[in-house]
């Protein structure tokens, strides 16, 4: 179980090699990776994402642990990033490593809807217009009820 | 003596992410209060408390939470994560 909240950007094809090389305990790994989306046309020149240093760890631990408890996952990997990011930055990742692929979806799927409202990280858009910090929808708030 | 930790736009609006705070406040929601007295920035960054989310000692809770033995309050706009 490993979970790394950092500016530096990271190697996908390397963290998902090292999460599934040599596990013979699961037979599925589901994998998510969230890119920083330019919604405003090409005009997005950057994202910065602040973050609670202590309490974001703490957070997203105890959502990991819900999620191994809930779907006895044998391995979860999770990488946050903040700080400065341009458009088709990779912001975070997880991987879930299951017995089946049932519980990798569904445990990744879990642990994306809590880390969108519960994780304290804040995104600040940076666009030709001026500056915006990201609502949150209610629609993520909502995506906790079927939990 | 509490810390009070700012985030995002509050922080923004307060023009400052930490400060230490002499209070005998017995809740979240009466430490807000003797914030928005201060000062004019504090009161335009509490007006909608609706709007805001609070966690002490790193934790979320409720306006409502009381802050006997309290180290850390934080107060930030929802989450965006992901």
């Amino acid at each position: 179980m490993v979970v790394r909240v950092q500016q530096a950007a990271f190697d996908l094809g390397a963290e998902l090699e090292r999460f599934s090389a040599a596990r013979k305990d699961a037979g599925a790994v589901v994998s998510f990776t969230g890119l920083v989306r330019d919604d405003a046309g090409g005009a997005l020149d950057r994202m910065v994402i602040e973050h609670y240093p202590g309490m974001t760890e703490r957070a997203i631990l105890e959502i990991e642990a819900e999620a191994v408890e809930r779907w006895a996952l044998k391995d979860v990997l999770i990488i946050h990033r903040f700080g400065d990011l341009r458009p088709g930055d990779r912001i975070m990742m997880v991987a879930t490593a299951a017995r089946h692929r049932k519980e990798a979806f569904e445990a990744a799927e879990f642990l994306m809807d809590y880390l969108k409202s519960r994780a304290p990280f804040w995104k600040k858009e940076f666009t030709r217009d001026g500056a915006e910090w990201v609502a949150s929808k209610d629609e993520d708030e909502a995506a906790l009820g079927r939990w | 003596m509490i810390d009070v930790l700012y985030f995002a736009w509050v922080r923004e609006r307060i023009g400052l992410p930490r400060e230490k705070v002499e209070t005998s406040a017995e809740t979240v929601a009466d430490l807000v209060e003797e914030l928005k007295a201060r000062e004019e920035r504090y009161a335009v960054a509490f007006a909608d408390v609706s709007a805001l989310r609070v966690a002490v000692d790193q934790e979320l809770t409720e306006f409502s939470a009381p802050l006997a033995g309290a180290r850390e309050v934080a107060f930030f706009p929802p989450m965006t994560g992901g």
